[in-house]
């Protein structure tokens, strides 16, 4: 199967360069999910999904042009091609253009933990659902509805080649839980849902659906009774979880393909102090089992571990080929793409390093500000850095968490916010591609009453 | 991987008002129920329902779907790219009580199409068996709001090129201070069949194009950024009436250009004034989402057991219309077949309406309003939004702006977000000013506001007479299916609201 997979991808660079093609590079994309939902421990919705598909760059002297497809047919194939070098032919030349050099691509591939085989039966994943959720509800009288929990678990492998004579794969799996009560109480106004969740690529590292649950019901519990804050300045602490939305943003700036185009806060920044002496950042597209880990990048050079912020100072961007053509600097293993989509550039297993407060303290060092728990909106400029978002979470009196607040937004400006970190905790984990210890901004704008 | 947060979000940008201009033709064609595209003939449909509808299964649909979508993007002056999907496949869903059983797979043969319908049958915990269901009812829908003379699949690379490259030209025109112009075209032409164990077949085809402009402006050392776009389900020829591409490209221009003398936006509640147009995504976060049957059903909205019950001031009617010809929320029947319809939300400020799908519908005990959608083959449908606007009030905009003494004149807005469970929600201007003295003064930086669904609409106090609909660029997010939308809004004062700007 994966050999018919390797002589079809072979079949195409050939058929591409026969077409006229200068160069190609062609992705193969096969996968099934299966997810099951459960509500109020009834079973609610089960989805079972095969997905394939393939995607097929090619280079026209300076020219390229980008299609995938999800039927397989022979002569379906034979017009993705046709097609593809036809559209080529149509667009401007661009000097940038162009597959890596051949001497660059990733060699010997690592095993790096990505692929677990375990099969789980649709009872069991039911199950698994089940507790997540029943840990919910019985966690506390008040968690009285829910939203429902869910159980996914995902395998695929993922196919490269190019006419550089570079061909490899690699297979990877997923296995995650979430849920999501919803709380209420007598003597509080409205209902409040809060989520948690928890994924590997593993089955037997997965965190007990019990403690998800528990935690989720944790998270909506706290915030009933959620108050308003007037209008003021204040020290802001992000829980990891929206700490990790800021990290997600600082990816977006000096991802590659932002920069050259202009559309970033960052433009002329490398070698400069963003933070303070403490943060330290690292993208590491090899940490064994990360969820973003792959041993190959979207244009088939090696990923590697970047040091992105070494003490304070921007010392990477986040490359692929083109993007660091542009910039003047060589690709540093980042390209990320869609199947049938150009390559852009973004992070792998992007983190901030923990620090030495624990979150505890930083709370305690803090006599009136806000302890975010929640940011919703999509109020960032990534081009000036502007930002200013809804919040909620807590307020924190006199080193204390005092009580919930929602309905108010946070506001500032990245490059200050990135300059303003005060502390970094203790408490680092991975649920994603993107992970932050909690951190305390000095000051923020609070706008509420 | 999973779902994320359950928050729903919209995003798009859009200023400025233009009603779509064509009438729709009674015009069909029998392509809409073309099965042959598939290779799949009514009794292999047939069949494969009658082993998903077994004994205890309400309900069972095949949704066939096939989509071309292409892409052309421009940047730095030049078109440097050029795309194009081709996706293919079949849903298959079951449904008992209020569970659901769904499968897709993106081949057709008559293997898959089993392997799916066990799957979907899974769920009524039935035995393998084959029911007799109708035989197919071959139907065609009652409108066609979206003819095509000539389908964007047959529009070559190089016009769309050539569209794009007038547009740099365009933006660099407007103002030297534009130093990157980013263009992108997409265009999509889906077609699908739906099958129901009911016996209905039917089928649509459906043309989705848009046209995005973003603009970068630069003086001194300040850097700033301006998009403006447009589309529908409309043919090519709608870029080019009254030269309406180069319009987006001035607009997007335009906006870069006024944020370079932006200020910092104020913090705190204020009177906000919303124009006309795309500032609609209020009523799309505030109330649409909150709307959708799936959340009222299980009690998880902020709207729960609220209808009947005054919402929003009585200057307030909002509808949601999904049969407004040639609009990029339009369908002519939603993704199981069902008419769209034009629903009444909330009329002169009393909730009135809620947006079903058929599970929804049928567990509430309420009537169908076609608004059962699903991103593609491979998502299950879900009550959506479709045109989600406020009809005209009688007060003048230049009124309305005149009452403020101290406020927002909001434009233009980029995206938003609802927490259904607890009704907040937010929504990012991208162009706004002050209002001082009852008269529109400097442009501010963006900002985000946020407030209350079930609240915000009661602090409408004057609703203008200057009904308009946004340019055609909206996407909604919701359990990660995105669907495409409209919104509309007259220009309308609200009384108070929180912005979240950074000056004090």
């Amino acid at each position: 199967m994966e050999q018919d997979l390797k002589q079809l991808a072979a079949d195409m660079l050939d058929l591409a360069e026969k077409q006229g093609a200068d160069g190609a590079e062609v992705i193969i994309a096969d996968g099934e999910t299966f997810s099951v939902q459960v509500r109020l421990s009834a079973v609610e919705r089960l989805t079972k999904a095969r997905e394939k598909r393939l995607g097929l760059r090619v280079f026209v002297g300076q020219r390229s042009a980008s299609a995938s497809t999800s039927d397989f047919s022979r002569e379906a194939l034979r017009g993705l091609v046709s097609d593809t070098c036809t559209m080529a032919a149509a667009v401007a030349e661009d000097d940038m253009s162009g597959l890596p050099p051949g001497d660059l691509m990733a060699g010997d591939l690592p095993d790096l933990d990505l692929y677990d085989p375990t099969r789980l039966s649709t009872e069991a994943q039911i199950e698994l659902a089940r507790q997540a959720e029943g840990s919910a509800l019985a966690a506390d009288a008040r968690i009285t509805n829910s939203e429902g929990a869910e159980f996914d678990s995902s395998s695929g492998m993922v196919l490269l080649g190019n006419t550089r004579g570079f061909l490899g794969e690699y297979r990877s799996s997923h296995f995650s839980v979430s849920v999501s009560p919803i709380a209420s109480a007598p003597d509080s106004t409205g209902m409040q849902r809060d989520y948690w969740y928890a994924v590997q690529r593993r089955f037997s590292r997965l965190e007990s659906p019990e403690s998800v649950g528990r935690e989720a019901a944790r998270r909506a519990v706290r915030r009933l009774g959620a108050r308003k804050l007037s209008t003021r300045r204040a020290p802001v602490i992000f829980d990891p979880e929206t700490a990790g939305s800021l990290l997600g943003n600082l990816c977006s700036a000096i991802s590659g393909h932002a920069l050259y185009k202009g559309a970033s806060f960052l433009i002329g920044r490398l070698g400069t102090r963003l933070a303070p002496e403490f943060v330290t950042i690292y993208d590491d597209g090899r940490r064994p089992g990360g969820l973003g880990s792959r041993p190959f990048d979207g244009e088939g050079l090696p990923t590697r571990k970047t040091t992105v912020v070494d003490s304070g100072v921007l010392t990477s961007y986040l490359l692929d080929t083109y993007s660091g053509r542009k910039l003047g600097m060589p690709s540093t293993g980042n390209a990320s793409r869609a199947v049938g989509e150009s390559p852009s550039a973004g992070p792998t297993n992007f983190y901030l390093v923990p620090g030495t407060v624990a979150p505890e303290e930083m709370i305690r060092s803090v006599r009136g500000g806000l302890y975010v728990t929640e940011l919703i909106g999509f109020g960032v400029n990534m081009v000036t850095g502007d930002y200013s978002r809804g919040a909620a979470g807590q307020w924190i009196e006199n080193g204390e968490l005092a009580y919930p607040v929602e309905e108010i937004t946070i506001a500032g400006n990245l490059k200050q916010m990135l300059a303003d970190i005060e502390m970094v905790g203790t408490d680092l984990e991975f649920r994603g591609r993107i992970a932050s210890p909690t951190i305390k901004i000095g000051e923020m704008m609070i706008a509420g009453n | 991987m999973p779902r994320g947060a359950p928050l729903l979000g919209c995003k798009g940008s859009a200023i400025l008002h233009e009603t779509i201009r064509g009438k729709p033709s009674q015009m069909s064609t029998d392509q809409t129920t073309d099965l042959a595209r598939f290779g799949v003939s009514e009794l292999e449909i047939r069949r494969t329902l009658g082993k998903v509808k077994v004994r205890d299964v309400d309900y069972a649909d095949l949704y066939f779907e096939s989509c071309v979508s292409e892409s052309v993007s421009m940047e730095e002056g030049i078109v440097k790219r050029a795309g194009k999907s081709v996706s293919q496949g079949v849903g298959v869903r079951a449904t008992a009580g209020e569970k659901t059983g769904f499968a897709y797979s993106d081949e057709l043969t008559r293997r898959d199409l089993e392997i799916a319908a066990d799957t979907a049958r899974y769920i009524a915990n039935s035995p393998r068996g084959d029911e007799s269901v109708p035989a197919p009812r071959r139907v065609r829908t009652t409108r066609d709001l979206y003819p095509v003379e000539t389908s964007m699949t047959e529009i070559a690379t190089r016009e769309r090129v050539e569209l794009l490259d007038r547009i740099d030209a365009e933006a660099r025109r407007y103002d030297p201070r534009i130093k990157n112009v980013l263009a992108s075209f997409n265009t999509e032409h889906k077609v699908v069949v739906v099958a129901t164990s009911d016996g209905l077949l039917i089928g649509d085809v459906q043309p989705l194009s848009r046209l995005q402009v973003t603009c970068i402006a630069e003086e001194g050392g300040n850097r700033q950024i301006g998009t403006f776009g447009g589309g529908g389900r409309i043919g090519f020829a709608f870029y080019q009436e009254q030269d309406r591409y180069l319009r987006y490209a001035r607009e997007a221009a335009r906006q870069a250009i006024l944020n370079l003398s932006a200020v910092d936006a104020p913090a705190g509640v204020m009177p906000v004034v919303l124009a006309g147009g795309w500032p609609g995504i209020l009523l799309h976060e505030a109330i649409g989402h909150g709307l959708e049957a799936d959340f009222n059903r299980r009690k998880t909205s902020a709207f729960t057991n609220l209808m009947g019950r005054r919402v929003a001031s009585e200057v307030c009617t909002i509808v949601d219309d999904g049969t407004l010809p040639f609009r990029r929320g339009s369908l002519n029947m939603d993704d199981e077949g069902t008419p769209t319809s034009r629903t009444v939300l909330i009329e002169r400020g009393v909730l009135r309406g809620y947006l079903t799908d058929r599970l929804n519908a049928r567990l509430m005990g309420i009537p169908l309003t076609g608004s059962g959608r699903r991103e593609s083959f491979q998502s299950i449908p879900l009550p959506r939004m479709t045109n989600t606007f406020m009809l005209a009030g009688e007060s003048d905009p230049q009124e309305i702006i005149r009452s403020v003494k101290r406020g927002l004149y909001a434009v233009s807005f980029g995206g938003g977000q609802v927490d259904i469970t607890n009704g907040k929600f937010v929504f990012s201007a991208s162009e706004a000013y002050l209002i001082e003295d009852g008269a529109v003064t400097r442009p501010v930086k963006g900002a985000t506001l946020i407030g209350n669904g079930p609240e915000i609409l009661t602090k409408v106090s004057m609703v203008g007479h200057d009904l308009k609909l946004d340019e055609g660029i909206g996407t909604c997010g919701k359990e990660g299916q995105t669907v495409p939308v409209g919104v509309g809004l007259p220009t309308i004062r609200v009384d108070e609201i929180t912005v979240g700007g950074t000056r004090g």
